[in-house]
């Protein structure tokens, strides 16, 4: 797990678990000795951000990096120049958490100089409980959509198929004959299955599930969240 | 149909279009942006229109005229946007149409900030513009609840030939919950022969005003609709009341409060203290049936809002002073904690005690 080049840009539709998926990875990255940085790029939403987490990531050692304008209520595109700065250092390990969609995307063609074959890997997180992925030509649309605006090759797929706390092993598995069609139909690999760690006991052997197993535990969700 | 999981703001805009919305004007504002989105994506696709207007004040003026000629119509906006409604719906109202207006709220007062608050309470309950008018305003917990409570709302709209407000905070708006599109049950609806939508050479010209000069006229106007708004009270008070036996103390809280309320509740059950829900779901008309079936095990009220407290003047009228009546909240765009609710209860039932 977490074995993948030194830049992980993670993207896909909004509500797909972009956020959740950043923050946890960066937590095992960080938990695992590793020296990690979180820029925390989204541009789209204002609620639910994983700037907002930034005092908990700190905490476990992640350096988080996000707007230049100070305060989690700013209705503002900026993201601070600090962000080239682990993508520069080659000694960070870094976690790209983009905002959703293609419009998401955009301020990642900025960095694009940085992100060369063989130094990122580009996530495209899939839920295919969303209506805009729910079909292979949504997601496929979608995937297309963020690769022509960036201008960044994806490299590999994540099935985050979910309903938060309702999330069931049948929605899992439903993603992933999502991921795999997906698979087919761009040549991508399917890296990781990130599923509620909750769920993991369930799993009666790992080996139905494409990719490695990503247990998740939600960091975005107040206890009062659904 | 299964589940899918939507943002809020997305849900909204899919009910009102299942619902049968024709036409939607909106002007961009946070938290609630993700509704004209949506719909300027999708409105063309069901056959309907989306206008983004170069205003609020133009955009509620433009659900005047569509009102007008029978189709079913949404705005939506967020609070300082809402206030700029507040002349067209008093207009709307007093032409009797029906329409459906969506406030995501955020902090104030003046533009405040964008992260969720119910300091619209006095808005949608008191509304903002002139005159004798009423409208229901319906207060969504959850997505599921928001998308149902949409899709009702026009109905109710065009039941009584009235505007149907829809007030659900910046985090209603912006959180993502699973929910289902389910057929929600209709109601018999009137045709409306009143639109303006052309005599077709068979009728005389219908026509849509709030003007009547002669005061008699006016008067007359005004008792037929304090009538209707009477039915509304009659009949459209909606609530939930939740772990009432034996409550030691009665929590009131609607949309999000309500869901952290809960949270509390279930973390005084564990300490053996019994509290309480009355989640209005109506805020106008407003549950006061609720507050009469207190049990007499409850020694307080704790009213709890993401403002300075605004239901909490509708809870005192509700309660006839029977108990005391407290209040917690947080402004701003802060949402209060479980533990701070909790903590709160201690402190009233210590002093009870």
């Amino acid at each position: 797990m977490l074995n993948d080049n030194r830049i992980r840009v993670i993207t896909g539709s909004y509500g797909t678990g972009k956020t959740e998926f950043s923050v946890n990875y960066a937590l095992k990255m960080a938990a695992a000795g590793n020296k990690t940085a979180l820029v925390d790029l989204d541009v789209i939403n204002l609620y639910f951000r994983s700037r907002e987490k930034q005092q908990e990531l700190e905490a476990a050692g992640v350096r988080v990096i996000s707007s230049s304008i100070k305060g989690r209520g700013a209705d503002l595109p900026a993201v601070s120049a600090e962000a080239a700065a682990p993508l520069q250092d080659t000694s960070w390990q870094v976690v790209l958490d983009v905002g959703g969609d293609a419009m998401g995307a955009r301020v990642l063609s900025r960095y694009r100089t940085y992100l060369q074959p063989g130094e990122y890997d580009m996530f495209f997180v899939v839920n295919a409980n969303r209506p805009e992925t729910a079909t292979l030509d949504g997601a496929l649309e979608q995937l297309e959509a963020i690769q022509r605006v960036s201008q960044i090759p994806v490299t590999a797929l994540v099935n985050n198929t979910h309903l938060v706390k309702e999330t069931t092993l049948e929605d899992v598995i439903r993603g992933q004959a999502l991921c795999r069609q997906l698979s087919e139909a761009t040549g991508l690999p399917l890296r990781y299955t990130s599923l509620l760690e909750t769920l993991v006991p369930q799993l009666k052997t790992t080996e139905i599930l494409d990719g490695i197993i990503f247990p998740l535990s939600l960091m975005m969700r107040e206890t009062w969240m659904s | 149909m299964s589940k899918v999981l939507m943002k809020g703001n997305e849900a909204i805009g899919a009910a009102a279009i299942k619902a049968g919305c024709k036409a939607f004007f909106g002007y961009p504002i946070t938290p609630q942006n993700e509704i004209p989105e949506y719909m300027s994506r999708e409105m063309a696709k069901s056959g309907g229109v989306f206008v983004q207007a170069e205003s609020e004040v133009a955009a509620i003026n433009m659900v005047y005229g569509a009102a007008g000629a029978g189709v079913r119509v949404m705005t939506s906006s967020s609070s300082p946007g809402i206030a700029l409604k507040q002349e067209g719906i008093t207009y709307i109202a007093g032409a009797e149409l029906p329409c459906v207006i969506v406030d995501v709220s955020r902090g104030g007062p003046g533009l405040g900030s964008i992260q969720p608050s119910q300091g619209d309470y006095f808005i949608a309950t008191r509304g903002g513009g002139n005159g004798d008018y009423r409208h229901i305003a319906l207060a969504p917990a959850s997505i599921q609840e928001a998308v149902d409570l949409v899709t009702e709302a026009f109905d109710i709209a065009d039941y009584y030939r009235n505007p149907v407000f829809v007030l659900a905070d910046g985090m209603i708006g912006q959180m993502m919950e699973p929910v289902e599109f389910r057929d929600m049950p209709s109601r018999e609806l009137p045709e409306k022969t009143w639109a303006t939508d052309g005599t077709k050479n068979s009728r005389k010209p219908n026509i849509i005003n709030s003007l009547a000069l002669d005061p008699a006229v006016l008067e007359e106007h005004n008792i037929k609709l304090d009538k209707k708004y009477q039915q509304m009270e009659k009949n459209e008070v909606r609530v939930e009341v939740f772990n009432m036996e034996e409550a030691e103390v009665v929590l009131t809280a609607y949309g999000t409060t309500a869901r952290v309320a809960k949270n509390a509740i279930e973390l005084l059950e564990a300490e053996g203290i019994k509290a309480g829900l009355i989640r209005p779901i109506t805020l106008w008309p407003f549950p006061h049936q609720a507050f009469r079936e207190i049990p007499g095990t409850a020694k307080a009220i704790l009213t709890v809002e993401m403002s300075m407290g605004q239901m909490i003047d509708d809870v005192k009228i509700a309660n006839e002073g029977r108990l005391p009546v407290h209040f917690y909240g947080r402004s701003g765009g802060m949402c209060p904690e479980p533990q701070a609710i909790v903590d709160k209860v201690k402190e009233i039932l210590g002093g009870v005690k």
